[in-house]
């Protein structure tokens, strides 16, 4: 089932784009998984999610934990800890 | 009343702070961030995550005047290229004594910090860089979590 991938920030700019749809394999069970698979697909995906410690998530824009279990999302968010204020 | 708002033109803080004292209670308290000009920043960019931003700040204002019984909860949030002396955030909020102003007011700006998906990028001359986050924000909102 296809998903929305969104990136923001460095994540954003390391892929070189701020979104994309795409289709996962069946049977990733974690976003981490999902990331795994992601970081698979080019040199900037690799790039960006080379350093998981610096990653946060958001599963249909709800904010989890990169071993939260993926289910079956519309969208998923991949971006660095938030510096807003 | 809760109000939140996402936006890329200025910030009016007479506005803002008429719209709180309208709720007609006895203690107002507003916190404005201001983008600095230290180590020879030019411009500040914000970058959010539009839906989820707006939906963050308001869970966080509903929890804000649910634990505090406010009046009124208000977070106006900009984004965009800002420059040094620029408001970036106004956070008031209404309440019947000052405690519960000034501790909800508090609660709203060290949460929003870690919480709400925005992310800084600072240019000085022609070098940009994503602002890290700080460890010092984390214990400032974590201090709300674990007075529970």
């Amino acid at each position: 089932m296809a998903i929305d991938l969104l990136y923001f920030s460095w994540v954003r700019e390391a892929i070189g784009v701020g979104s994309e749809t795409l289709d996962p394999p069946e049977g990733l069970a974690s976003v981490g998984d999902l990331v795994d698979w992601l970081a698979a697909r080019s040199d900037g995906h690799a790039r960006a999610f080379a350093d998981r410690a610096r990653l946060r998530a958001a599963v249909d824009q709800v904010f989890v934990p990169l071993d939260a279990p993926l289910g079956q999302p519309r969208e998923v968010a991949i971006f660095p800890p938030v510096t807003g204020g | 009343m809760i109000r939140v708002s996402v936006q890329t033109g200025a910030i009016e803080v007479a506005a803002e702070f008429a719209e709180l004292v309208g709720a007609g209670v006895g203690g107002i308290a507003t916190f404005t961030g201001v983008v600095r000009a230290d180590d020879g920043v030019s411009t500040l960019e914000l970058e959010h995550y539009p839906g989820a931003t707006e939906a963050a700040l308001r869970t966080l204002a509903e929890e804000a005047a649910e634990r505090w019984s406010l009046a009124t909860a208000t977070i106006t949030h900009r984004v965009g290229v800002m420059h040094p002396g620029d408001l970036v955030v106004f956070v008031g909020t209404a309440a019947v004594h000052r405690a519960a102003a000034l501790e909800s007011c508090a609660y709203l700006i060290d949460r929003l910090k870690t919480e709400a998906p925005f992310w800084k990028r600072e240019t000085r001359g022609d070098r940009a860089s994503w602002v890290e986050p700080r460890e010092g924000d984390m214990a400032a909102a974590a201090r709300w979590i674990s007075a529970d």
